[in-house]
């Protein structure tokens, strides 16, 4: 047994909460499921190595020619750095949490513990849990290469283990920057955003690049391309380290371990000190009184209905971070954007690429602001006790989630219909079916939370965000076809109906107050 | 024959175990009514019946001669419902807050802004009517629900524990509007844990206990039928409360032998 207060009763602490909070999460609150959510895991485990053997096994082998290849290089090196800017992504939002979210934080900074050991172990479990989603999602790709390649690649599962532990104590630095320069009260919002970018910025980035320089969005084409190889540096570079020590190259794998030990522990010395100073510096932001200075367009003289729609609009422009948070779908339609002003805007790229883009974007932006209307109503008492009927209520708050899809998506489809019309036009149906469709399913399987929950909002309901999902890209791949002119969209259309028919009949018998 | 506020009749509201189990209560207009009874006696969810929060298994419930029941949307004009826990839009303005309440009641414009003037004023959130709600204290955030409660007159008051976790100037606030609305001829129906409340500002009292209405009366009634001459609420309470649980135990020993 550890004493209490010390370094490993605070781990076990951590390590106990986290795993309640895992199993809460993936049960979605419901211990019975345990069972079947193994099950689950296990399953999707086979798939997920045999997509990767399948992926895999045809470009095989790497090694012999991998340490010298500079082809296998790139497109590891390439790989690596995908991982690294999602890693750094997630752990900027767990670090931004270390420090806003309350939770027990009151209670152990009232208490004589030490506050080095309770910084030390948070970014511990920070690094943790950014190397284990890492983990989950390689170990397939790394099991398949140490079966058919070489052995050697068991190595990655150590390069993970120090990337992880690098992104975190990067992410951690940029948010002491962030503090230190813009103050408590803007970094958390800067750096959700910062966390956005970094999540996006390199797959973004590389088909931007794809685009400009060959003409194709495939990231893979790219990397594999004559114009990389001739930027690509010589093989004796120390750009390839982390490619070499993903293929278990010694020497390099040790470098990277051990420059992540010595940075996590440079990083506990300098910065614990003041952690205590910037957790209550964001502890005092929920005390102040923000002022309102622009007051947008007023609530007087209006119907309830319109009333309610100007509401959900104020509070949702009002909230920096649900805007980041509901427009990170977006970012991913900057590359179909580019493609259209790049002069690839012919009807097949239309058709094909930017047609089905728009359309999921739709989706899963309709999808997230019904959630935030209908889920995320913060007095559901209030309006429902209004002598307003069910239907406006339902009424004005798709109006409020379609207007506030139709703003972002009727710029791009205007440009598609100067291209052409009648894509526009399959588009723009679409795109109101596929939002439709998602606002239909918020509907039937809501249940009260609480807005700033919006990340978490798929772990209510499995039901919801498969169907959420599986709709919207049955809605973008009729798109595609029907832009294309084939009648095989009308398949698609159907599966898309048989999604939402089967949530239907799933739906909860909800037994709320909410539209009675 | 001036028509009762509220009649419940026979209602009835089960989720596990009947939470609301035949409850008949008449509260008349332009009284000041306080429902008591212990954690889980059904007050809440009775009240929330009332309000159109919830639907009753079977049972009756009229808000100034109309059903509640089939015509939900004209008793919900006039009644209003404050929770024990305020909710309110953290990025809304309290000015703006009220005006989207009178927004939901059709309130006149004009009319709104000049309620909303004076309630913000009377309630001592003037100068903050233009910070958003986000920062505001409990006390702060119970006065704008209240406040938002009453821009629309409502005839029928109902209040949800409004006074827990007030300080003492907010509560004495609290009860003040409360009051004066009475005065102005609403009714107002209140449940409460804190009995001196009860016992000072309610014209009669009602007892709920196991989802029925186990006693009503004015403060001198209850001591009579409690036995208790001069004894406090409390002591009147304790004593009504016991008296039934005792009740319901021996009923359960029968229904086991």
């Amino acid at each position: 047994m550890s004493s209490p207060a010390s370094l490993t009763w605070f781990a076990r602490h951590e390590l106990s909460l986290s795993w309640r909070d895992f199993i809460t999460m993936m049960t979605a609150g419901k211990p019975h499921r345990q069972m079947a959510v193994i099950i689950f895991i296990l399953i999707a485990s086979i798939v997920m190595h045999m997509f990767a053997w399948a992926v895999i096994g045809p470009s095989l082998p790497f090694t012999g020619s991998g340490a010298t290849d500079q082809g296998v290089l790139i497109i590891v090196t390439g790989l690596i750095a995908l991982s690294f800017s999602l890693m750094s992504s997630q752990a900027m939002e767990s670090v931004t949490r270390v420090f806003y979210a309350r939770s027990d934080l009151d209670l152990i900074l009232s208490s004589p513990a030490s506050t080095r050991r309770v910084f030390t172990v948070r970014i511990a479990a920070v690094a943790f849990s950014t190397t284990m989603l890492s983990l989950l999602l390689a170990a397939p790709a790394i099991n398949v290469l140490a079966i058919l390649d070489s052995p050697y690649w068991l190595g990655a599962y150590l390069l993970i283990f120090g990337l992880g532990i690098i992104a975190t104590i990067f992410s951690l630095s940029l948010t002491i920057i962030l503090f230190r320069t813009v103050g408590a009260k803007r970094t958390r919002l800067i750096s959700q955003i910062v966390a956005a970018l970094v999540g996006a910025v390199f797959i973004i980035g590389v088909q931007l690049a794809a685009i400009a320089s060959i003409g194709s969005v495939s990231r893979l084409d790219f990397l594999v391309s004559d114009t990389v190889r001739s930027w690509a540096p010589g093989n004796d570079s120390l750009l390839w380290i982390p490619a070499r020590a993903a293929m278990g190259e010694p020497g390099p794998l040790m470098l990277v371990v051990i420059s992540a030990v010595l940075l996590f522990g440079w990083a506990i010395v300098a910065f614990s000190s003041g952690f205590s100073e910037k957790v209550l510096a964001a502890a005092g932001l929920s005390h102040g009184i923000s002022k309102t200075r622009d007051r947008g367009p007023s609530f007087r003289q209006r119907g309830a209905t319109a009333t309610l729609r100007l509401k959900e609009w104020k509070l949702l422009l009002r909230d920096h971070w649900l805007i980041s948070q509901t427009l990170m779908q977006v970012f991913y339609l900057i590359p179909p954007a580019f493609m259209l002003w790049q002069g690839f805007g012919t009807t097949s790229a239309l058709s094909t690429v930017i047609a089905p883009v728009l359309v999921m974007a739709s989706g899963q932006l309709a999808g997230g602001l019904a959630w935030l209307a209908i889920s995320g109503e913060d007095a559901p008492q209030l309006v429902a006790t209004a002598p307003v009927s069910r239907a406006s209520i339902i009424r004005a708050k798709v109006e409020a989630v379609l207007s506030a899809v139709a703003v972002l998506v009727v710029p791009i489809l205007a440009v598609m219909a100067w291209v052409d019309i009648a894509v526009a036009l399959v588009c723009a149906c679409c795109i109101m079916a596929a939002s439709a469709s998602a606002t239909a399913i918020q509907l039937w399987f809501r249940s009260q939370a609480r807005r700033s929950n919006f990340r978490r909002r798929q772990t209510s309901s499995r039901v919801a965000t498969f169907a959420e999902a599986f709709s919207s890209i049955f809605w973008a791949g009729s798109a595609a076809l029907w832009a294309n002119g084939s009648l095989y969209a009308l398949v698609l259309v159907s599966c898309a109906l048989l999604v939402l028919a089967t949530a239907r009949g799933l739906r909860p018998n909800l037994t709320d107050e909410f539209l009675h | 024959m001036p028509i009762n506020a509220l009649e419940i009749s026979g209602l009835y509201k089960a989720f596990d175990r009947p939470a609301v189990a035949g409850l008949d209560l008449t509260v008349r207009g332009g009284e000041f009514y306080a429902l008591l009874g212990p954690n889980g006696a059904g007050k809440t969810t009775s009240l929330r019946m009332v309000a159109g929060l919830l639907l009753p298994d079977r049972g009756t419930i009229h808000v100034f001669g109309k059903n509640a029941l089939t015509d939900g949307l004209e008793t919900k004009r006039i009644t209003s419902w404050v929770p024990d826990e305020p909710m309110i839009y953290d990025r809304l303005t309290p000015a703006e807050y009220l005006e989207f309440v009178a927004g939901l009641w059709g309130v006149d414009a004009k009319l709104a802004a000049q309620r909303s003037g004076e309630l913000l004023e009377w309630l001592k959130l003037a100068p903050h009517a233009g910070g958003r709600c986000e920062g505001f204290s409990k006390g702060m955030r119970q006065k704008v629900a209240l406040a938002g409660a009453l821009i629309h007159e409502p005839k029928l008051i109902i209040l949800d524990e409004p006074l827990t976790g007030l300080d003492a100037a907010s509560a004495r606030l609290v009860k003040d509007v409360l009051l004066d609305r009475v005065g102005r001829g609403a009714t107002v129906i209140m449940t409460t844990h804190i009995l001196e409340v009860a016992e000072r500002m309610a014209e009669r009292i009602g007892v709920i206990a196991n989802g029925k209405l186990v006693a009503e009366g004015t403060l001198g009634e209850l001591r009579q039928l409690a036995g208790k001459g001069e004894g406090s609420l409390e002591e009147v309470f304790l004593d009504i409360v016991a008296e039934d649980d005792t009740v319901v135990t021996s009923e359960n020993r029968k229904d086991a032998a």
